[in-house]
């Protein structure tokens, strides 16, 4: 007798995409070439801050191969990009324009593009230009309200003032018996793919259609903008996601030159390209992460958290951008982390720099928050002398309090942890790393190094709504296509949706064919960010593929004469339970499903859609350890072990879940470790190169051992995962900061930054008078 | 990120070259290696408007020990010297310091001329030729002369080359078997240009040093030596005390500013740390080779 | 394609991945801009243009160097071998598929550069250390994987390849 096996949910197969990367046939947007393509290049702001008093442009035109230039003046009825998350309409005056209209706010603000024969020629012209700026005083110091309004109709750069709260504050600390403080600021970095963006535009004629290459991430909302800026009808825009090279949460929001690519291809009717540099990437992709916390905790004497206070300034950089101010709203909402916080009151002020505009970067808001907060209570133990795993085991939310109201909300939810067992994750990597054998063991030893172990805990929204889309269509061969709102824009998209639909349908997922992130394909998308893809086009697809499989069987049952209950599919074949011999082809169901065959009495096709609907977040959880040993002669800071341990409910492919979690986890020590934003005083971006802005190698790159939980499955979705995405990352900061702190004993408490270098721990090191003599 | 446009050379004999470096002088640029000329014409932080590539310059590409020492073509690829596993003890700090260049690929191309005359202070090769006494073979159209590497570092990238003139060759004193030596180098990811380094050459006779070298990367505008520190060590014997003095000393003579990868005062700390263990390193070498 | 403005371009002879090309080529234009697009051999990368992330990396008269800080016209007469060499239709190079089996790529977008730098690094030598692997990596950017599943292939390509 013959059984259905899946090869689905659950197995580590090989990605399917791999295939043509490794080949070097992947198609990311700069292999892309249309006939008779010009290319661009964007004139950016040399200036922090200044008034642009007068463009000249009549020699540049002049130059070899230049076919137009544009500014802003030419930009016909321009509107402000607006905000795609939770637009608030006291923002909209710190919206940025596509081309900067009389005054630059930071380092390489868009002034002008230049369309050219090639990107050479495009960049031979930037020169020739001739922009008369006149600066203005810069402020490049999120906790400087008042210096110099960026923005002509604002009183001061503040572009947001609110307040999250739960519990009564006052009185917590009224009751504390004791009070730990700590300002932690969190430096100035980002996603940084390593592909850079990139887009090519083009007006079809015979279609009557612009088409537009190179977007990703949130294509359908952003074929909205993009027709809502240019005064067009949705449906005339064609947007189309070429395999793209990292995303992160910088890449596939709506920049300026989203607008202004297709805006020339339109006014030129000829296709063109635009391919961001690497230099024009780390200046005018979104930055993130810098902001400053001022905290209080309110405490008694045995480790009991009574409240926290919080002042948070966000440095914004210079305009508000497609996320608005998402990312100091999830500070504030996801502060409290995974433990009870009965009191809590957290002030946030977003505030307008002269440096690139911010926004989300993986863990947005909570890398930055829980790296604060961890280091808060780490110092709170050191204080009342309690063990830093027993500080925190004592105030972590306990499984039988799920769900679990936190009390702040964020993206207009409020914010309930839906299930998780958050100490089991901490004892579990407490025993992985082998934590309470190993911390002392190192400690007070002579060599010049010393070892400290950190410990942070989490917890992680995913899974975001509204929806999601999937359609399943098998043609008259039988092959099986998935179509899908959401993007791939690295993470495997294509595996993790055919092995969904292959279990369903339990067929080979590689027969499965999965195309994403093309506005033709499916009327409505919202796309890949906050570790949602998997959990929303996953249930999409898996009931879509319910349906299909439904009607397969349906149909089936009609040809062969059986009852639905006695068919199976295996290898591919439609088969009697008992009668081997009685078998169809997908192809051949496909055939009798078509109107020409079809039973009468049911409907024609196989062609399904579902849009799985939730508007409730799914929480990830975990706890990470780092083991790092510094020399204390040249202060080097050398991780050398990670554990992480995270419960997402379920994997689909495990192996690439862990490949999520040591991605993350890696860019969480860059960050922690090396990355950095730097400007001098002028607001010059001093760090704007790779020989610069320190992205962590193998060499740079410790153990990772990864444990994952499956004690948690998600209660909100049918396939009972919560996002994997961001797991990885969300305790590295803290647990490295503490890291730090723990191996420089009694100088430990200075640690109060990331990222933290070899010449901070030489600072918090040596005392001031040694420094100077 | 693309060059502006130039004119392009590639003769095949140096005397084309200097002939043309004659006719263009300051408006052409010598290209060797490329692998610090080609980020800067990207960037255009470099435009000239003639280039001359040395690549086809066969004769260029050698190294050869003969009786007074090593002499290394300028055209030598920097992961030539690398795979030669003789140089680990004919030119034991030369081969330790090789592999900190970049990475392989960077080696591959990057040559021995252009790393000497390219003058970054937070280069290997310049500090390598102060610690050893290098001298550099320069030729113009009418001739050639040879410079002390001591002679050869002016200002921040500027050298004693002039405009028509090219690096042909370095060369390298005969290494002195009983001499001690040590390379160490601080940087914060694997490969990249030191934030501080230090290479020490030390010769010990009769317990006594008769000759010391203190190189420091990274520790001003130009590659320098900590001359003070070094005539502090001459006929004394080395001990704890005396390195902590010509370190801290070392450590001062450092013409640093602070920059976006470190301030000066930790530059001056790494400087008195790396000096001081370079020295006990190099001076237990010289112990080793019987020097002691 | 890059039109000449400055009318100095020049003929230029080479083998890509075994391929003899003669094209005419302005002199400032960069390998991997040749190679991507005047050839349409678009398998190398270009991650940052100035000789760190290693994502341009092709091998040159046999040895790994960055295409994108090297002259088209420096290549005339010599030959350059591109990610597309390395496997011949479904078949893929045990570097690939060792790559493959340990999710050592996630966008794809090092993958190329990584795959010939372990190529040589391999050639070099067949049996590498952790460390040693670390460091020869260490000129190539991985921003998806954490670079925990490229060591992993590597080693599992060393036992392939010594297995050939
Ligand atoms: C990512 C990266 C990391 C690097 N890391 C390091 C490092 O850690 N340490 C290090 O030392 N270097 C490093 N380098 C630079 C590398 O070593 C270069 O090869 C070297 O500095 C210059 O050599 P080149 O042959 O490439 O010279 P080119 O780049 O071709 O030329 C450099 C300069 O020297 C001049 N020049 C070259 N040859 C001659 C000659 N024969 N006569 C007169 N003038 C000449 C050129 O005109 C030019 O001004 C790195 C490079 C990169 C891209
Ligand atoms: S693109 Fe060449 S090294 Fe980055
Ligand atoms: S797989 Fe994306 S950069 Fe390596």
């Amino acid at each position: 007798m013959k059984t259905e096996h899946s090869k689905g949910i659950g197995e580590s197969i090989k990605r399917l995409e791999d295939k043509r990367f490794l080949q070097g046939q992947g198609h990311y947007i700069d292999d892309l070439q249309l006939p008779d393509m010009l290319h661009a290049a964007v004139l950016r702001s040399p200036y922090a801050h200044a008034t642009i008093t007068n463009i000249d442009v009549n020699f540049a035109l002049e130059q070899p191969g230049v076919v137009t230039i544009l500014t802003f003046a030419d930009l016909h009825s321009v509107k402000p990009i607006p905000i795609r998350l939770n637009p608030y309409g006291s923002l909209e005056p710190f919206l940025q324009y596509p081309l900067a209209n009389n005054r630059v706010r930071y380092v390489g603000d868009p002034v002008a593009l230049i369309i050219a024969h090639s990107r050479y020629q495009a960049e031979d012209v930037l020169e020739n230009i001739v922009v008369q700026y006149d600066p203005l005083p810069v402020n490049i110091d999120a906790e400087d309200k008042v210096s110099c309004p960026l923005h002509h109709d604002a009183k001061d750069n503040v572009a947001s003032n609110f307040v999250q709260q739960k519990g009564d504050v006052v009185a917590a600390f009224r009751k504390a018996e004791h009070i730990t403080k700590l300002r932690f600021t969190s430096g100035r970095h980002s996603g940084v793919p390593l592909e850079t963006r990139g887009l090519i535009a083009n007006y079809d004629a015979t279609q009557e259609k612009l088409k537009v290459w190179g977007p990703t991430k949130v294509t359908h909302f952003n074929r909205g903008v993009l027709a809502h800026m240019l005064d067009m009808e949705e449906h005339t825009i064609g947007m189309i996601e070429p395999d793209v090279g990292g995303g992160f949460g910088v890449r596939g929001e709506f920049y300026p030159e989203d607008y202004l690519i297709p805006y020339a291809a339109l006014m030129l009717k000829r296709p063109v390209k635009w391919i961001e540099d690497r230099l024009e990437n780390l200046m005018a992709c979104n930055h993130s992460r810098e902001q400053i916390y001022e905290m209080e905790m309110a405490l008694k004497k045995d480790g009991t958290i009574l409240g926290i206070k919080v002042l948070l300034s966000n440095d914004q950089g210079g305009y508000i951008r497609t996320h608005g101010i998402i990312v100091p709203e999830l500070s504030a909402a996801i502060f409290p982390g995974p433990y009870h916080i009965p009191n809590y009151r957290c002030e946030v002020r977003s505030v307008l720099t002269n440096k690139t505009p911010a926004g989300t970067y993986r863990a947005p808001g909570r890398y930055e928050c829980n790296t604060s907060r961890e280091r808060l209570l780490d110092l709170a133990a050191s204080e009342l002398m309690i063990d830093p795993v027993k500080i925190r085991s004592m105030n972590l939310i306990q499984p039988e309090d799920m769900p679990y109201e936190v009390g702040t909300e964020s993206l207009g939810e409020d914010i309930v942890y839906d299930s998780g067992d958050y100490p089991f994750a901490l004892q579990e990597v407490v025993r992985l790393s082998k934590y309470e054998e190993n911390r002392h063991i190192n400690h007070n030893n002579l060599s010049n190094k010393k070892v400290g172990y950190g410990i942070a805990c989490f917890v992680e929204k995913t899974g975001l709504g509204p929806f999601e889309g999937a359609r399943i269509e098998i043609d008259q061969t039988g092959a099986i296509t998935v179509s899908t709102g959401a993007a791939n824009v690295g993470q495997g998209l294509e595996t993790t949706l055919a092995q969904i639909a292959s279990s369903v349908l339990t067929v080979s997922p590689d027969s499965i064919q999965v195309l994403h992130g093309d506005t033709d394909l499916i009327p409505y998308g919202v796309g890949s960010f906050a570790s949602r893809a998997t959990v929303m086009a996953g249930s999409a697809v898996y009931y879509a593929a319910q349906k299909i499989r439904k009607k397969l069987l349906k149909i089936a049952a009609h040809t062969l004469n059986c009852q639905v209950e006695q068919l199976i599919i295996s290898d591919g074949d439609i088969c009697v339970t008992d009668h081997q011999d009685k078998r169809l082809t997908l192809a051949q169901v496909a055939q009798q499903s078509s109107p020409r065959n079809c039973p009468p009495d049911i409907e024609p096709g196989l062609d399904f859609t579902h849009y799985f609907r939730c508007n409730q977040m799914t929480f990830a959880h975990g706890a990470t350890i780092v083991k790092v040993e510094i020399d204390i002669t040249t202060c080097a800071i050398v991780p050398k072990h990670v554990w992480i341990v995270y419960d997402i409910g379920k994997a689909i492919n495990p192996q690439m879940v862990k490949g999520q979690i040591e991605g993350g986890a890696v860019q969480g020590l860059g960050g922690a470790l090396l990355e950095e934003f730097k400007y001098d005083p002028s607001g010059q971006l001093t760090s704007g190169s790779f020989v610069d802005y320190l992205l962590p190698t193998a060499t740079e790159t410790p153990f990772l051992e990864s444990k994952r939980l499956d004690r948690s499955p998600s209660t909100l979705n049918p396939i009972q995962v919560k996002g994997a995405g961001e797991c990885g990352i969300a305790g590295m900061g803290g647990a490295l900061a503490n890291a730090v702190a723990d191996a420089l004993g009694d100088s430990g408490s200075n640690v109060n930054v990331l990222p933290i270098t070899p010449e901070k721990v030489w600072q918090w090191l040596t005392p001031m008078q040694d420094k100077t003599n | 990120m693309k060059p502006a446009p130039f004119d392009y050379y590639d003769p095949d004999s140096v005397e084309e070259v200097l002939d043309l470096l004659q006719q263009y002088g300051d408006d052409a640029k010598i290209l060797a290696g490329g692998q610090s000329l080609g980020p800067l014409l990207n960037m255009r932080l470099s435009t000239p408007q003639i280039i001359v590539d040395l690549n086809r310059v066969a004769d260029l590409e050698y190294y050869k020990s003969d009786g007074t020492g090593l002499r290394v073509g300028a055209m030598t690829r920097q992961s030539t010297l690398e795979d030669d596993t003789n140089l680990r003890t004919t030119q034991p700090i030369l081969a330790a310091s090789i592999p900190y260049i970049g990475h392989r690929s960077i080696r591959n191309r990057g040559t021995v001329g252009g790393s000497v005359a390219h003058a970054d202070p937070a280069a290997e090769w310049p500090a390598i030729m102060l610690a050893l006494d290098g001298t550099i073979l320069i030729r113009n159209t009418t001739g050639t002369r040879t410079v002390d590497a001591s002679d050869f570092y002016i200002s921040a990238l500027t050298t004693d080359l002039k405009p028509d003139e090219i690096l042909v060759e370095i060369q390298l004193p005969n290494w002195v078997k009983t001499s001690g030596w040590s390379f160490i180098e601080f940087s914060r990811r694997h490969g990249d240009f030191a934030i501080l380094g230090v290479a020490t050459y030390l010769t010990i006779e009769n317990r006594r040093c008769t000759k010391s070298r203190i190189a420091i990367i990274g520790g001003g505008p130009i590659p320098i030596r900590t001359s003070k520190a070094e005539s502090m060590l001459i006929g004394e014997t080395i001990s704890d005390e005396l390195l902590k003095d010509v370190s801290e000393q070392a450590s001062k003579e450092l013409d640093t500013d602070s920059d976006m990868h470190a301030s000066a005062d930790y530059r001056r700390y790494l400087a008195s740390v790396l000096v001081s263990s370079a020295l006990q390193e190099a001076a237990a070498r010289a112990g080793e080779s019987g020097g002691q | 394609m890059v039109q000449d403005t400055t009318n100095n371009s020049r003929l230029i002879k080479l083998t890509v991945n075994g391929v003899l090309y003669e094209r005419k080529v302005e002199p400032r234009v960069t390998l991997v801009d040749f190679i991507r697009g005047e050839l349409g051999i678009t398998g190398t990368h270009v991650g940052c243009e100035h000789g760190v992330c290693g994502a341009c990396t092709v091998i040159f008269d046999g040895q790994p160097i960055r295409s994108c800080i090297m002259l088209a016209v420096q290549a005339d007469s010599h030959s350059v071998q591109t990610v597309e060499s390395m496997s011949s239709g479904e078949q893929l190079h045990p570097i690939q598929q060792a790559f493959w089996e340990n999710f050592g790529l996630q966008c794809g977008f090092c993958t190329p550069g990584f795959l010939l730098t372990v190529q040589d690094l391999l050639s070099r030598n067949p049996d590498p250390t952790d460390t040693e692997i670390r460091e020869e990596l260490s000129g190539n950017i991985c921003r998806c994987t954490g670079y925990q599943s490229i060591i992993a292939a590597v080693k599992q390509a060393a036992i392939y390849m010594r297995q050939e």
